[in-house]
């Protein structure tokens, strides 16, 4: 007996999860810390130390308590920057988006997602932290033994923080010194990328139809896992969702720099649509290399370092559910080979041009979401208010499609435009933190569409010149339509 | 302008094109305009570059200055520069040039 042809699905998008990971001890071996360290030595190691926030103060960051979904991006309008100086009263660490981990949980978690005995913890800190390891076969040396093991080429983590303590709480041991591709800096980026994306899957399922198979998770972080013979080998997504717990889905990995999670949701819609699975997550980590990517902007104005959490996501695409938003495939775009690298060529082809075939403008989206970085983080270090350029491009073609008047472009920027709150993680700012609240507006709401525009910048591995971009269009739920829409 | 930039720029001013180059900027806003600007006029501002002391005197203009829109078939420049027009500090960008020009 044959079995019955796969029907076509409306895919949707039926819920978003952000873990942040807040890793001060981490900092200083993101790549710039790490690199700036070893040229100018104890004294800055000193200043950057002094400048690290506690974990209640990353808790009651705003833009923190936005990703998590405690609060929504539109209020930042209205708090004067910067924003580390206007703490969130009584902020909880955990939010309907998603939660904010300590540093203590993310070593425990590091401990339990190492498969291949390469984490070892100082005896002290283990001790310490014991709640947290229950149930998980952890190695152990004392300090003299670590110490051995870091002067034998293991990376060192820290474990200090505002506390200003400076110790080592464990190391990563090299994988095989004689790969490059498995030294053990490279190990402990490739774990953490791990630990924060299975911290955000774990999340999402427990909270999202727990009882409903994954079928796929495709892994769209920045992580390049793999030996000496494929370095960037992959399928990091599979070693997620095992430490996650989930035994049903199979994964890959898509890789396109910052656009890689845009490209992934697309693939994801059209597997959901096609029926060749029914439920597939896109899931990613954090990006152990950028934490404090630009500390020396934040010292130089007396911030605090800014980029000490990862973020981890997980975005669960499902087939029509009468409720969620749907995932427009046919207003999907992606930036070809043939299309312009300049802002508007890449806004012409990734929000101007799929509006169109839909006999849509710019201005029938309720909002855009874009490169959502975090002004605060890139303003003190030379990089702008990267959310705003964007939004007057976006502006500026509204008004050349003669949607607006230039009169009428800040109106624009401000009512369609968001301000940004999210870490400079690379493919975490690409627009996605706004899912989570774009899904509530068009779902309880009285929003219609959503574009998400990612940019990815692909000639930083001296491969091409070109640059990359994706974007989708949600749009509110056919069967919920009319349904406290107000506008 | 990084300095291996100006190191090829001072070369090829000192071959044989000289009296052929022009400098066409599309630099974002006017103090990137007017650094250089100025670098490829009066020299390196910084002096940390090759062109610390190197007054080449380039004939120097901005892709948004109106002298350079009007030399342009209206549709090219509508498709490669459009909306950057609306975007960009244009007044801004033009009096800086205008002010190195002056040599001021």
């Amino acid at each position: 007996m044959t079995r019955e042809r796969r029907a076509i699905h409306v895919p949707v998008i039926r819920a978003a999860r952000f873990v942040l990971a807040h890793v001060p001890g981490l900092v200083v071996l993101g790549s710039k810390p790490r690199r700036e360290l070893a040229r100018e030595g104890e004294a800055l190691r000193a200043q950057l130390r002094a400048h690290l926030r506690s974990f209640h103060d990353a808790v009651a960051y705003f833009p923190h308590q936005i990703m998590i979904g405690n609060e929504v991006p539109e209020a930042l309008y209205e708090i004067p920057r910067p924003w580390h100086g206007q703490p969130t009263d009584n902020a909880r660490a955990s939010g309907a988006a998603g939660l904010i981990v300590d540093q203590d949980t993310f070593y425990a978690w590091l401990a339990r997602a190492d498969t291949a005995d390469l984490v070892v913890l100082e005896d002290a800190y283990a001790a310490r932290i014991a709640a947290g390891l229950t149930g998980v076969r952890v190695i152990t040396r004392d300090a003299a033994g670590v110490a051995l093991a870091v002067a034998s080429g293991a990376e060192p983590f820290y474990d200090d923080g505002a506390n200003k303590a400076i110790r080592v709480a464990g190391v990563v041991l090299p994988g095989d010194e004689a790969d490059e591709s498995l030294q053990a800096p490279v190990l402990l980026e490739n774990l953490a990328a791990k630990v924060t994306g299975a911290l955000a899957l774990r999340r999402l399922l427990d909270e999202v139809a727990p009882d409903q198979a994954v079928d796929f998770l495709l892994g769209s972080g920045e992580e390049a896992v793999g030996d000496r013979y494929q370095r960037g080998g992959g399928n990091l997504a599979k070693a997620i969702g095992e430490l996650a717990g989930v035994r049903t889905p199979g994964g890959a990995d898509v890789k396109a720099f910052c656009a890689g999670p845009v490209h992934a949701l697309i693939l994801a819609g059209a597997l959901v649509a096609s029926g060749v699975h029914r439920r597939v997550v896109v899931v990613g980590g954090g990006s152990l290399a950028k934490l404090g990517m630009k500390f020396r902007g934040h010292l130089a104005v007396g911030y605090p370092i800014l980029e000490d959490v990862l973020a981890g996501m997980a975005i669960d695409v499902v087939a029509d559910d009468g409720r969620s938003p749907e995932l427009r495939l046919d207003a999907a775009a992606v930036h070809r080979i043939g299309d312009g690298g300049a802002g508007h060529h890449m806004y012409g082809a990734l929000a101007q041009a799929p509006l169109r075939t839909l006999g849509l403008r710019l201005s029938d989206v309720d909002r855009f979401a874009v490169e959502l970085h975090n002004p605060d983080i890139t303003e003190p270090a030379g990089s702008g208010d990267i959310p705003a350029n964007n939004y007057t491009m976006l502006a500026a073609l509204a008004a050349r499609a003669g949607e607006i008047t230039r009169d009428q472009m800040p109106a624009f920027v401000r009512t369609r435009g968001l301000p940004g709150f999210s870490p400079t993680q690379g493919h975490i700012p690409s627009a996605i933190p706004y899912l989570p609240h774009a899904i509530r507006g068009l779902t309880e709401g009285t929003m219609k569409r959503v574009q998400f525009i990612a940019k990815g910048s692909l000639f930083l591995g001296r491969m091409t010149g070109m640059s990359d971009g994706a974007s989708i269009l949600l749009e509110r739920n056919a069967q919920l339509a009319g349904k406290g829409v107000t506008s | 302008m990084d300095l291996e930039e100006q190191g090829t720029i001072k070369r090829v001013a000192e071959g044989s094109g000289r009296d052929r180059m022009i400098v066409l900027l599309g630099t974002p806003n006017k103090s990137s305009t007017a650094m250089i600007a100025l670098t490829l006029t009066q020299g390196d501002p910084s002096y940390a570059g090759p062109l610390a002391g190197v007054p080449l005197g380039l004939p120097i203009y901005h892709i948004l200055e109106l002298e350079v829109r009007e030399a342009i078939p209206s549709d090219v420049y509508a498709r490669e520069v459009g909306p950057l027009e609306d975007v960009l500090d244009v007044e801004g960008i033009s009096a800086a040039l205008k002010s190195v020009r002056a040599g001021r």
